[in-house]
């Protein structure tokens, strides 16, 4: 525990502003990949356990891509639209067979998916960590704000991912397929009454939901390394943003998503070894206090 | 229910009886085949408890395994007890540790059941990998687990090993099965199929719910506590998420409403598995195929769907 550091940190401008942009910078893409799960989740009542296989494959996507073309914004755009693609297939000759069954079902269909995934990637991409590097058009200095330092490649993603994000909140509330999928969200019997094939809509969320997965494992592929398997810790994690802010609630997941961004950042600084441990006993704590989450507002 | 117990006595002593005939062959194949079929079918057996019998979906099933491998082995370790003494500690620990999880988790609903302990079973992954002082980490529980022989038994040779396994899958197996049977049975299966009915009535679905939580955990340790004698170790992959996957594919295997499904599915599992990893490294890509193929084609367990043939011809 260097605690003492930490209570140095939270005093010092140039820490704060150091730590504060990784924080938010993990934040977003968490946010990202947990957007889409809870998404999925609101509307076709389906836990994705194969969420962060989504994300893997995003990554390894852009990798390709980024080796092949040199272009990073062609790479994250390959990631979200492939994995989009994929997760559409995923959902129509998969999981569709199993909406209204039992969670075991969706459980095991999900873990297959997995196991084969994972080694589908391990096939095409071998099974060593790989990491794109940040690429050569972002490698400028760095921003220096009040003594801190915010790397040009972060301040980028914070962009990237806060546009993401804006864009999502926007087409959730206030086009008509943004209604329309809150709408199946409550009812989806109601609106397939009123002429509005739900079926396709359910394909479109599934896809979106993907896509952001994807994007995500775009985004961090050049910050973080990949590996097959790597999905789980994902997945994990962004089932503790979903419990933490409640299931089926975007501004709650962004919410989350920030606190645990901040808990891994200044975590490493004060309690490196007990920063997972941090983040599960905040997800203990919202599971016992508001078993709904921050923004979950049906009691379950 | 004493002519059950009666009957279910005969058919267990029966099996051991067969089970010593076959290990009489001596044959080193069979005998490590019996200690993992004992393993894996504490594992399967105690994890349909939840599943099969009160329908709760526990996705992190292999963290009280690991809790049972990791406390059996420190202990010997450690403390060097006589085995019968650390076993029964060993299990105490596991079920305060699913006392303590299933607590937080069985308030909740399916969904989020399935995941949060998953999410407690990756946390104790963790814990596995950085309390290296303790642990190992990484490298797992090293330097081989002391067995002392007790009662004439000696873990150390396959032959003990493996009828030691099997007398507790089989001594577990009957006691599960008077659990099921019991009244405390009939209330969780009111609790698979309408909880609400059954908190109606006056049953606090909280409690049962727990009590099968931590009966099922405790017999998933003593799975781990054969596990760390049978590797002579404990390593961090026994709590990985893919283990409590693997039982869960088991089972599915087996079949979810037959009492004895999930040891039919542990025996297939084991010798597909078997099979599979000689052909191939790929193995994750056969075990998911087939495992798409039971899940959408068949829609439920293989001896699920044997036994509701067998029982549609006889109508």
């Amino acid at each position: 525990m260097e605690l003492a550091e930490l209570g140095e940190c939270l005093v010092s401008v140039s820490c704060l502003v150091t730590q504060g942009a990784a924080g938010l910078t993990i934040g977003m893409l968490l946010f990202l990949v947990a957007s889409g799960l809870t998404l999925i989740f609101g509307v076709l009542g389906l836990v994705n356990f194969a969420h962060g296989s989504l994300y893997m494959i995003g990554a390894y996507l852009a990798l390709t891509t980024h080796s092949m073309t040199g272009s990073f914004a062609l790479a994250v755009l390959a990631g979200t639209l492939g994995t989009a693609l994929f997760g559409l297939f995923f959902e129509r000759f998969l999981l569709s067979r199993i909406y209204g069954r039992d969670v075991l079902m969706q459980l095991l269909v999900c873990y297959a998916v997995i196991l084969i995934l994972d080694d589908v990637v391990k096939i095409v991409w071998g099974a060593d960590f790989r990491n794109m590097g940040v690429p050569d058009e972002f490698r400028h200095p760095p921003f220096l704000i009040g003594g801190g330092i915010v790397p040009y490649f972060y301040a980028i993603l914070f962009a990237i991912t806060a546009a993401i994000a804006i864009l999502l909140s926007w087409g959730m509330g206030r086009t008509r397929f943004g209604r329309i999928v809150r709408a199946a969200a409550v009812n989806p019997g109601m609106v397939g009454a009123l002429g509005i094939n739900t079926t396709v809509v359910y394909a479109a969320v599934f896809a979106i939901g993907a896509g952001l997965a994807g994007a995500a494992g775009a985004l961090s592929a050049p910050i973080r390394s990949v590996v097959a398997g790597a999905g789980v810790s994902i997945l994990i994690e962004s089932f503790i943003v979903t419990v933490i802010g409640g299931m089926g609630s975007i501004g709650g997941a962004l919410a989350a998503a920030l606190i645990l961004g901040f808990t891994r950042s200044f975590g490493s600084i004060g309690f490196p070894l007990f920063v997972e441990g941090a983040m599960f006993a905040i997800m203990a704590l919202v599971l016992l206090l508001r078993p709904s989450g921050l923004g979950g507002r049906r009691s379950s | 229910m004493r002519e059950g117990w009666l009957r279910d006595l005969t058919f267990a002593g029966a099996s051991f009886a067969i089970f010593l005939a076959l290990a009489g062959t001596g044959s080193p194949a069979l005998l490590d085949f019996a200690i993992r079929f004992a393993i894996f079918g504490l594992l399967a057996m105690s994890l349909n408890l939840l599943i099969g019998t009160t329908g709760l979906v526990s996705f992190g099933h292999a963290a009280y395994f690991a809790m049972g491998a990791y406390a059996f082995g420190l202990l010997m370790q450690r403390l060097s007890l006589p085995i019968p003494l650390a076993i029964l500690l060993a299990l105490t620990c596991t079920a305060l540790l699913a006392l303590v999880v299933g607590a937080l988790c069985v308030r909740l609903s399916e969904i989020y059941f399935a995941f949060l302990t998953l999410a407690f079973q990756m946390l104790l992954h963790s814990v596995i990998l950085s309390w290296i002082g303790l642990t190992g980490g990484d490298q797992g529980l090293m330097g081989g687990i002391p067995k002392p022989p007790f009662l004439g038994i000696d873990l150390a040779r396959p032959a003990h090993l493996a009828g030691f396994g099997m007398a507790c899958l089989l001594l577990s197996t009957l006691a599960l099965r008077q659990v099921v049977r019991s009244p405390f049975g009939a209330a969780l299966r009111m609790l698979r199929d309408n909880p609400d009915r059954a908190a109606f009535v006056g049953l606090s679905v909280y409690r049962y719910r727990l009590a099968a939580f931590v009966i099922a955990g405790t017999f998933a340790g003593l799975g781990g506590v054969l596990m760390s004698l049978y590797v002579s170790g404990a390593f961090p992959s026994f709590g990985f998420w893919t283990t409590s996957g693997e039982a869960i594919f088991m089972i599915m295997l087996g079949g979810v409403t037959v009492f004895l499904g999930p040891l039919v599915g542990v025996a297939i599992f084991l010798l597909l598995n078997d099979r599979i990893t000689a052909l191939t490294e790929h193995h994750g890509l056969f075990l998911g195929a087939i495992l798409l193929v039971i899940v959408l084609g068949l829609r439920k367990g293989l001896l699920d769907y044997v036994v509701e043939r067998w029982r549609g011809a006889r109508t």
